[in-house]
Formats: structure tokens, sequence, C-alpha cells
């Protein structure tokens, strides 16, 4: 099954299981259902519960936040998230705030759809990966859409905390199978976290969101049979906060430690999770926790010059070689 | 000398050319063609002069072709090609060019060009932003209209009513009409065919020129999509009914030459185009732009 059938189950799921569950976003109705299809289907099935918006970003955020604050569940797609930006008001002074800001705890089923990143030449405003401006917002959860992970099963779990939380979808994994992974390795989950490993210790653990794991796994098999580099891949579902305990566990017993992301580079999600695990491991790891992601750019539209600033496989590759020197 | 017709008909050959090369797999990313939208370029190309600023949207090829005659630089920058106008970093929709910018986020353009009306103010010169229907569902539209109305800036808004954004009908995305909208502000408002270029000149002459002192407008054009939203997505029944400029000039005499001569140049366009080196970006392919993970 395609990663993006999945996430359509997810959100029949939820639709199905109430009837006070909203999805709103613009162009998802079908035939279309969505710029990306994920969304196929629902309207015909919830017409009740499926809202198809003007282009508002702002406004249909708020209004996700209005039914959640009602009780209700909302989920709002942003149809690119770089778009997300009009409704970081909403998400981050209204929807995270009001979780706490009147003294008591105010309950919040919205989750905040957000189709992201690079890779398809749809240039600087239509391929960014911009997480890391969602990391340390009291109240607001930050998950990250995975082929490892269940999307039914995040969906529960992000319904049922009943805070707001933002779900990033990496484009590139659309149209990718679930759960396949490389032959030469096994993979497990344990809570929200997939590890992906060989039958040895790793010299090297490497960190990611879910957009990056094939990115991860092919560096993985290079290293392997070019270098007989042993990796373990984790990939978290839920990047803030951060549940470090499991991370640590695995990295405690590694040569080097590498988080690989899209982002581009400065405040990154890397960065946050190397303090955690430099405060937890300081003294035993033999090399600081080291960063892959994208250059210090913008995003450009044509593919070579795309390519020349995008987190690739062989940046992975190249900084856990650097990371064991 | 290029004609009206001439520079309608580049646009229409450029646009067809590029959803071809696309179904070839010769285009990456995406593309949104003006099919069908091309008048409204054209019309305005010469009331426009070279100190206006042109603010572009996500259908911005027939405004650039309209103002800039280089379908070459245009193809070249959508190829990510040698000769690109911005080194094919931006494509198709962030395109930046002597008074003219275009950006793909839907609303946003019309807060700058009411700062760049600001600057211009008094000199005569004035701030064009076209913007299509669906986009007057972004807020900040409307708190643009409010500046431009309250410190008289010479802003024309120039709305490509298509009755679709994407996928989405008018009707299912806008409550009331634009020319309300503008009405509730004290900005004037002209709603026009987009069908007859020297009689749209004839309309629009005095009313922009007004806007250069300081009277913003908005003019609303009724024009038809006649291809997809961006490349094979269109879920609409009918558009081969749609009007159709093109069609009903075939019989026009000097129409098959401009028409055969437009398209050749297309055709020239394209084959030279490809056969161009990828684009580099900056004078310096070592630009430290482009390392991973490199100091600013
Ligand atoms: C802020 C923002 N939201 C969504 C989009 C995606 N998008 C691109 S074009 C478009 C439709 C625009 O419709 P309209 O303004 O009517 O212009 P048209 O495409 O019809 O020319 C949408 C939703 C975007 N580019 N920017
Ligand atoms: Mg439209």
């Amino acid at each position: 099954m395609r990663v993006v059938e999945n996430l359509n189950h997810a959100l029949h799921e939820v639709l199905a299981a109430d009837p006070r569950a909203f999805l709103l976003g613009e162009d998802l109705l079908d035939p279309y259902g969505g710029a990306f299809k994920a969304t196929r289907g629902l309207s015909t099935r919830f017409p009740a519960q499926v809202v198809t918006t003007p282009i508002s970003e702002s406004a249909i955020t708020g209004v996700g936040a209005g039914l959640a604050l009602c009780g209700d569940t909302a989920i709002v797609e942003i149809m690119f998230s770089d778009f997300v930006t009009l409704a970081f008001d909403q998400i981050v002074n209204f929807a995270a705030k009001s979780v706490s800001m009147y003294g008591s705890r105010v309950p919040m089923r919205l989750i905040v759809r957000l189709p992201t990143g690079g890779g398809r030449g749809y240039g600087p405003t239509h391929s960014q990966s911009l997480q890391k401006h969602f990391i340390g917002v009291p109240g607001l959860d930050v998950y990250e859409m995975s082929p490892l992970h269940d999307n039914r099963a995040v969906f529960a779990e992000m319904i049922a905390a009943e805070r707001p939380c933002v779900f990033f979808e990496d484009k590139i994994l659309y149209t990718k199978r679930m759960h396949e992974v490389d032959d030469l390795f096994t993979w497990d989950l344990t809570g929200g976290l997939a590890r992906v490993h060989v039958d040895t210790p790793p010299d090297c653990v490497i960190i990611a969101p879910g957009g990056v794991t094939h990115r991860a796994l092919a560096a993985m098999r290079r290293l392997l049979l070019e270098q007989e580099i042993v990796c373990t891949l984790l990939v978290p579902s839920r990047l803030h906060p951060l549940d470090a305990a499991p991370l640590v566990a695995v990295a405690r017993e590694a040569r080097s430690v590498v988080v690989a992301e899209e982002s581009t580079a400065g405040g990154t999600w890397g960065a946050e999770v190397a303090h955690a695990l430099h405060r937890e491991l300081w003294g035993v790891l033999r090399n600081p926790v080291a960063l892959a992601h994208s250059a210090d750019s913008i995003i450009p539209t044509a593919s070579h010059l795309e390519r020349a600033v995008l987190l690739t496989e062989t940046t992975i590759y190249d900084t856990v070689l650097e990371s064991l020197k | 000398m290029t004609t009206d017709l001439d520079r309608l008909l580049l646009i229409r050959h450029f646009e067809r050319a590029l959803l071809d090369l696309f179904a070839k797999g010769e285009l990456n990313g995406t593309t949104h063609t003006c099919l069908g939208q091309e008048i409204v370029p054209v019309a305005l190309a010469p009331l426009l002069g070279p100190r206006d600023h042109v603010f572009s949207n996500h259908r911005g090829h027939g405004h650039y072709l309209a103002r800039f005659d280089d379908p070459a630089g245009l193809l070249a920058e959508i190829m990510g090609r040698e000769g690109a106008v911005c080194d094919g970093v931006g494509g198709s929709q962030h395109i930046l060019r002597e008074g003219y910018l275009s950006t793909g986020v839907q609303g946003e353009s019309l807060p700058v060009a009411a700062g760049a009306a600001l600057h211009l103010r008094g000199s005569g010169a004035l701030a064009c932003a076209y913007i299509g229907d669906g986009t007057w569902g972004e807020g900040a539209v409307y708190e643009a209209l409010n500046l431009a109305a309250l410190w008289s800036l010479p802003l024309l808004v120039v709305v490509e009513h298509n009755g679709i954004a994407q996928t989405t009908p008018t009707s299912l995305a806008m409550a009331g009409d634009i020319g309300a909208r503008c009405a509730a502000f004290g900005v004037r408002h002209a709603a026009l065919p987009a069908d007859d270029v020297l009689e749209i000149r004839d309309r629009l002459a005095p009313l922009i020129a007004s806007v250069r002192d300081g009277a913003p407008l908005v003019v609303e054009f009724a024009v038809n999509r006649l291809g997809p939203h961006s490349k094979g997505d269109d879920t609409r029944s009918g558009v081969a009914d749609l009007r159709d400029w093109y069609r009903e000039m075939v019989g026009v005499p000097g129409f098959a030459d401009a028409d055969a001569r437009a398209r050749d140049r297309v055709e020239s366009v394209v084959r030279d185009v490809k056969a161009r080196p990828p684009s580099t970006w900056g004078q310096d392919s070592a630009d430290p732009r482009l390392l991973h993970g490199a100091k600013p």
C-alpha cells in the first residue's frame, strides 16, 4: 500500500468514527480529492464533514481551532506547508496558547496537515521544510509522516492527546510504499519510534524524521556494502516534544550519531536533538552529534540546482563517514 | 513591427509548447499556463510604462511576455537552462526583472505592490498587481485595498476572473462579489470583458491615468481558463465549448500568417533552449549558498 493510501485510510477512519470530526482545506472535494490526493473519496463519503474552503489559510486554521474549542475534531489541510506561515498566528498564538493560557487545560483536537518538502521542482515557495519553526512552541505537538508508522495509529494518538498538532507530510512519501525496507535490514516499532537495523551493534546511529527514511536507508546500504559501516536508523513519529530516552539508549552504544533532516541550515530540529543527546551522553559519546541537512539556501526550481541544495542520500553518507573519523 | 496579434499568438503558442513539453516529460516541476487569458496583459501593455512596477502571480507567462519580448529567457527559466531570466532559481512563478516581479504565494504581492505604490506616489508611475478571483480569499488583499484607499496610492489591481481557483468554482469560494468589496473600501472598480484589445484600452486609458494621480483602481476582467490549472489536472467538463479568441479569429485576414509566424518562432525558441546547457546560479559554481551546512 502506498503511503498516500494509508493516510487516506487514516482520514477515512477519523471521519467515520466521529460525526463531529471535520476536514477543511482547499480543493479537497472529489473528483479532484486534494492537490496530493490524500483526501480522495472523503467528500463523497462524508459530505457533511468535509469542507472545501476559499484560499484563506489563516481563517481556515482559525475555524479549525474554533471547532476544536467547541469539542469537535478538526483536521485542516494546508495545500503546501509553505503557506502555513499564513496560519502561524492561529497555530502559535491561538491554538497552542489556548490549551493552557486560561489557567486550566483546554483540550483541543486540531491537526494541521502540511504537505512538505522539495525534490519535485516546485520552486522556492512550494518546497520548504518548515518543521523547525514549530519546535519548542509550548502546547504544540509536531509530528511527521513516515513510511514506517501506520497513519491510522498516528492520527489516533494525535487525537487522543487533545493538543493541537502540526503534521508534516513529505510529499516525496506519498507515492512510496508503506513498510518497505531494504532486505539488508530488519525493522521494528516501539512506541512511536521506528528502528531499522542489522544484527550487529551499529557504528553510527542515524536519527531522522519520516520524510528522510528512504534517503537514510539508501545511505545505510551504501555504507554497509562499500565501507562495512553498520548504521541503525531511528525514526520518531513525534518530533516535538521529543522522547529522548529511547534515542539515548541506542546512541549510547554507537561510535557516532547523525541527525538528518531536509530543513535548511540554522536553528534545526537536529540541533535540538543533538543538544538533548549531548546532555544525556556527555563524556560517553566519542564525537559530537553530527547534523546533516539542506544548505543554507532557498530551494531553487531547476532540478540540477535543487539537488545541489537539498539533503540527499550522499549528504547523509558523507556526514556519517565524517562523524566516524 | 510587433502587433497585438503577434503578442497574443506568441503567448498562445508559448503556453501550448509548455504543455507539450510537459506531456513529453521534458519539463520538471509545475507550470500554470494562461491559455484563454492572453488578451488581458496584451491590452494593458502599452498602458504601462517602464517606470511602472508589475507584480505577477503563478499564472504569469503572459504578463511577462507582454512586457518583455523574451520567450527564450522565460523558457530557459522554466527549463533551468543557460540564459534563464533568474538563473533557473525562481522558475515559472518566481521571476524578477526590471520592475517586474512574480511570486507563487497567493495574496502576498498586494501589500508589497501597495508599498511600491507608496514609493512611487507623486512620481506619475504606478504599481500594477495581477491576481485571480480565488486570491480574494486571502486577508492580505483587503488590508492592502484599505491602505491603498486610505493613502491614495497609485495602485492598479488587475483581476483575471476566470470563475475558478484550481478546481474550486468561485461560487464555492466567494460570498458577494468583487465590485461590492471594492465599494466597501471606496476603491474604484471597473468590470470589463476580455475580448477586444482596443476597446479595453479605450476604456482603461483615462482610468489608469487617474491611478497615476493616486486614485487606486481594481479592474476585473471576465476571462476563460482554457487549460488545466497546472498540468493535466482539469476536472471541468465543457472546457472545449468556452469562448476562445483564437478560434474566433481564425478567419480574420492575416491571421493564418501571423499564427504560422508565432508558431515557428516558438518552435525555434524551444529548439534553441532545449539545446542549451543547464543554468548556473550566480557567477561562481562554488557559490557558498550551494554548500551544505555552509555558514552564511
Ligand atoms: C497562499 C496560497 N495558497 C494556496 C496556493 C495554491 N494555489 C496556487 S494557484 C491557486 C488558485 C488560484 O486561483 P485564482 O486566484 O483564481 O487564480 P487562477 O489560478 O484562476 O488564475 C491555488 C489554490 C498558493 N499558491 N498560495
Ligand atoms: Mg481564478
